[in-house]
């Protein structure tokens, strides 16, 4: 059993967890994936959007660019 | 059969819309912004893909800012219930359909101030006459883009270059255009635009919305109700960010995937194409009818100053037979009446008679409309030699 790393990203809602992967999808990005808010981030039911934690600079960048407002972002390790 | 009631709501729905609430149904179903399974996320795509369509069409810079309602009276309602206040002044126009007017009538039993500045009698507005309606405590303009009744276009571009130098908000109902017209918020100044999805956008009942531009106060702007949103939900209070403060309650996700598509065609095919086959349409009917000996024809008479909606009378006869005998002898569906809007048919001369409604759409023909226009002759000239 290994630790994974990935980018947590949060959203105010959930088209705008949408409007992201959207984004990010076409952009390019193959790995995100749209995920229930994990319960130690926020106590939401919203969505959240999952990548890789080497993604997490590139994912950030070009929500910039698309001027997709989010709300924070976060470390989190999954057991796999 | 001749469906010529687009107006009302359009018939048939172009290629794909019907398969886009099936898919739903049947392969989809969840809920929208609920749960974050694939399903729900799925469900959700189809939701945004819809508010991006929308935003593309209307020129809206972010679809999270377009708030999905029922259908356009919501819309509307929503704006003029959840802004004005007691002591608000609000200015609107003659040729309104009862969306805005019974609203607003209800408000001026509460305090809010209303000016309704009479059209011609083609239905046209002179937006001079606006700006002198505006008081130092008047707070919003609003104004539909096309008459429900005779289709005569309202300068609303001029109307929001007035709120715009005034500081007022401006709300244009657009169900009759939206899809049909070219309409682009902001180049017209709209902050505020109220939508349909089931006449010129083509898609399913049970779907409208609402653009909300840059320039207004969501603290200002009260919601119609409040309830869970899918997001927050540790909070008992309503969310301040868009669009979930507006929408509250499971969406209609099938109604929402029927609009997606509906919008999709009218982008496929273009608003501009979609509007010259409407005008060369309107045009024909209007040559037609003019030259029947005892119809008048209300609005301007002029194909490119109004929508494919035409109303019309035949002397002697009242609007609900000739509607009536147009179904029953001539399979054309139409609508007769006063359309929900008698401000607009008194301000035409048409109240309470009301006139025959022929609302034409991007789907009808030109031989459909030879067909009516003989039809029409017909009925006409039977009443002549009855009398």
């Amino acid at each position: 059993m290994s630790e994974t790393e990935y980018a947590v990203v949060l959203f105010h809602s959930t088209q705008g967890a949408i409007k992201a992967e959207r984004v990010l999808v076409r952009a390019g990005f193959s790995s995100i994936k749209l995920i229930p808010t994990p319960r130690q981030l926020s106590s939401d039911c919203g969505t959240a959007l999952r990548s890789a934690w080497s993604d997490a600079e590139a994912v950030v960048a070009a929500l910039q660019k698309a001027h997709v407002e989010y709300e924070s972002i976060h470390k989190v390790e999954a057991s796999s | 059969m001749i469906y010529f009631d687009n107006a009302a709501t359009s018939w048939p729905k172009p290629p794909g819309v019907a398969e886009a609430v099936l898919h739903y149904m049947q392969d989809v179903g969840a809920s929208p912004g609920r749960s974050g399974h694939q399903l729900a996320v799925e469900a959700g795509r189809i939701v945004y893909e819809a508010r991006e369509a929308l935003a593309q069409l209307f020129n809206v810079a972010d679809p999270l800012r377009i708030v999905f309602a029922a259908n356009a009276t919501e819309a509307i309602n929503l704006v003029l219930v959840g802004y004005l206040r007691p002591g608000h002044h609000v200015v609107t126009t003659s040729m309104e359909h009862n969306a805005v007017m019974r609203p607003l009538r209800c408000l001026q039993s509460t305090g809010v101030e209303l000016t309704v500045v009479p059209c011609s009698a083609q239905g046209t507005l002179d937006p001079v006459d606006v700006e002198r309606a505006i008081r130092p405590n008047t707070t919003l303009l609003v104004v539909n883009h096309a008459s429900n009744v005779v289709g005569t276009l309202l300068p609303v571009a001029d109307v929001g270059a007035i709120a715009e130098r005034h500081g007022l908000l401006f709300l244009v109902d657009a169900a009759q255009t939206g899809g049909a017209y070219p309409v682009d918020v902001q180049r017209m100044k709209i902050d505020l635009l109220a939508f349909t999805g089931h006449k010129g956008l083509l898609g399913a009942q049970g779907t409208g919305g609402l653009c909300i531009g840059e320039r207004v106060d969501l603290n200002r702007l009260q919601p119609l109700k409040r309830g869970g949103t899918g997001s927050r939900s540790e909070s008992e209070e309503q969310p301040d960010f868009l669009p979930d403060r507006y929408e509250s309650g499971t969406a209609n996700g099938m109604g929402l995937a029927g609009l997606g598509a509906g919008v999709r065609f009218v982008l496929a095919t273009g608003v501009d194409h979609i509007r010259v086959h409407e005008e060369q349409l309107t045009a024909q009917l209007l040559a037609g009818l003019q030259s029947i000996p005892g119809v008048r024809i209300y609005g301007t008479g002029q194909a490119q100053q109004q929508t494919a909606t035409v109303s019309f009378n035949v002397e002697g006869i009242e609007p609900s037979d000739v509607a009536l005998r147009l179904d029953d002898e001539y399979a054309i569906l139409c609508r007769p009446g006063l359309h929900c809007a008698p401000s607009a048919h008194r301000t035409i001369g048409t109240f309470p008679r009301g006139t025959v409604r022929f609302g034409l759409g991007y789907l009808n023909t030109a031989e459909q409309v030879d067909a009516a226009v003989e039809a029409v002759g017909k009925i006409a000239a039977k009443k002549r030699r009855a009398e």
